[in-house]
């Protein structure tokens, strides 16, 4: 009888425990979206920020954001990919794995305003560039490399050792195999990772603050050439993205209409980090279709 | 059944020893294969026949602390000499293995993947590959209208052929089969056998086998593993019917296994 009693009292609370959750976050987003909604408009996204008057656009810090999350995904995405290629592919076990692995492990739990520091040390003055995009791209690449290195392991591994035994039964050499047979299998796995990364990365502050700085000078929107300093597709030019935006608007701004702009920023961002996670679920549900299913 | 005079040894191991870590698994085999004719590999589990079939195309290599001793003459060359092309080896012998496993691609992508690896990139040639493939193993009838649905939708006796058809298609002289049937029913394990009994005029064929009727129907040949010893090896009807050794007669009776 009171087996009965207390196997009911625990369900009860896992059930409560799963719903605080649920109302936690919620409650979060409709406090954040709420808020930022109204503010959101195409001159929001679009116009650039004001230092002292009201009206403050995130237009460059949008664009920063995107442009940044694209470098740093150019340099996360192979390097994580190889890094789980290796691991589950040739690294056998011994020192030298067990040492790459508890290097992962450092590296991901480093704290993103470490990784800051560091890059500031590195990408800002030891190579003489100052605040650059591509110095927040590289900070960033260092904090998530352990992610996308993990998830790409992963999903390598999930592919079955029959697939690897077929391809190479057939005289299909070890790399030729990993390419064409394991990689396409793995394929929705590496993307979810990436896509997972780039939601990390999209919502990244402490790391960029001393990397890619909190200012970017006057965009030029219709130059297109990455090397002119007032291009904005110029990857050496300081770029405050979104989410240092929200932290400076809040902590520094000046203008009167500070808590609105960052209202409207945060809501941005969390919409762009959810549709990141919904993009990454979708798109693994299509590649495994995909790949299942026969190609014309 | 036995054409021992005329045919010529295209495999020949000699004195093969296997050693998971420690542990011996295979003992001093040595053994000949004749050209175009059916081997068939009999044993209780754990008799080490599935372990030798694995290492006449070196597919042990995969697993970890597999260490081998001894030599495997394929055409006159060793193939655990030091710097053998071992694409070339497993080319020209293939595998077949217990479970089916076609990639999860199309049925002519399946067919297609070894030949345009090996550098095969001509839409048509394919074509006639993947044609010839399918029906030498016996597949082409079913499928053939529709060639570009996942091989996933096949039913296991078809995908089991579907991968002998994958094999086949990169020509190899010898395929070696890892008890194709046992995952299969009846029906299509008859499909099985009739199709590696068409086989035997063009390819050599080494089956490895739990079932002795299987073997009994199927071969030419048969050698009976124990324990990692190659215990008796004979024309199939004469070991069955005249076993010399004691052990054999003792399996082969259903007195253990």
């Amino acid at each position: 009888m009171t087996a009965k009693i207390v196997d009911r009292v625990m369900t009860a609370v896992f059930y409560l425990i799963a719903a605080l959750l649920v109302v936690l976050l919620v409650g979060l987003l409709g406090y954040i979206l709420a808020r930022g909604l109204p503010k959101l408009s195409w001159t929001f996204l679009t116009s650039p920020p004001q230092s002292l008057s009201a009206g403050s656009g995130i237009g460059p810090q949008l664009f920063n954001s995107i442009y940044m999350l694209f470098l740093t995904m150019l340099f996360t995405v192979p390097i994580g990919v190889g890094g789980g290629i290796y691991l589950a592919e040739y690294a056998r076990p011994g020192r030298l794995t067990d040492t790459i692995r508890a290097a992962i492990e450092v590296l991901s739990s480093l704290p993103s305003i470490v990784v800051g520091l560091f890059g500031l040390i590195v990408f800002v003055y030891y190579t003489g560039w100052g605040y650059t995009l591509m110095g927040g791209a590289l900070a960033l690449m260092l904090f998530n490399l352990p992610l996308m290195v993990r998830t790409s392991e992963e999903a390598i591994r999930a592919v079955p050792h029959e697939q690897r035994e077929a391809s190479l039964a057939l005289g299909v050499s070890r790399w030729r195999t990993i390419t064409d047979v394991v990689l396409p299998s793995a394929l929705p796995g590496i993307v979810t990772g990436a896509i997972l990364t780039a939601g990390r990365a999209f919502g990244e502050a402490a790391a960029l603050i001393f990397t890619a700085g909190m200012s970017t000078p006057r965009l030029d929107f219709h130059d297109w050439n990455p090397l002119s300093p007032t291009s904005p597709f110029n990857p050496f030019r300081p770029g405050e993205t979104l989410a240092v935006n929200i932290w400076k608007v809040n902590s520094e701004g000046l203008i009167p209409d500070a808590k609105e702009v960052s209202a409207g920023a945060s809501a941005v961002l969390v919409i762009a980090v959810l549709l990141f996670n919904l993009m990454a679920r979708f798109l693994a549900r299509v590649f495994y279709r995909r790949m299942t299913a026969a190609k014309l | 059944m036995t054409t021992e005079t005329k045919a010529k040894t295209v495999l020949s191991v000699r004195g093969l020893n296997l050693y998971y870590g420690r542990a011996q698994a295979l003992f001093d085999i040595s053994l000949d294969v004749r050209e175009r004719s059916v081997l068939a590999l009999i044993g209780p589990s754990g008799s080490g026949k599935s372990t030798f079939l694995r290492s006449l195309n070196r597919m042990n290599d995969l697993v970890k602390d597999v260490r081998i001793t001894g030599e495997v003459f394929w055409r006159g060359k060793n193939i655990y000499a030091p710097g053998v092309d071992l694409v070339e080896v497993r080319k020209k012998i293939g595998m077949v293995f217990q479970r089916p496993n076609p990639f999860p691609l199309s049925i002519y992508d399946n067919i297609a993947y070894g030949p345009r690896i090996h550098g095969i990139r001509d839409r048509r040639r394919l074509d006639e590959i993947v044609e010839r493939s399918l029906r030498a193993a016996a597949l082409w009838d079913e499928v053939k209208d529709r060639l570009h649905e996942s091989a996933l939708g096949l039913s296991g006796g078809q995908q089991q052929r579907l991968v002998i058809a994958r094999v086949l298609a990169v020509e190899p002289e010898i395929v070696l089969m890892d008890e194709p049937t046992s995952a299969l029913d009846p029906i299509s394990t008859a499909r099985i056998e009739a199709l590696i009994d068409e086989l035997r005029s063009r390819y050599t064929i080494v089956i490895v086998t739990h079932n002795m009727q299987q073997a009994a129907r199927i071969s030419d040949e048969t050698a009976f593993f124990l324990n990692g010893r190659l215990i008796e090896h004979a024309a199939t009807a004469e070991l069955f019917q005249r076993p010399k050794r004691k052990e054999t007669e003792d399996y082969i009776t259903g007195r253990f296994g």
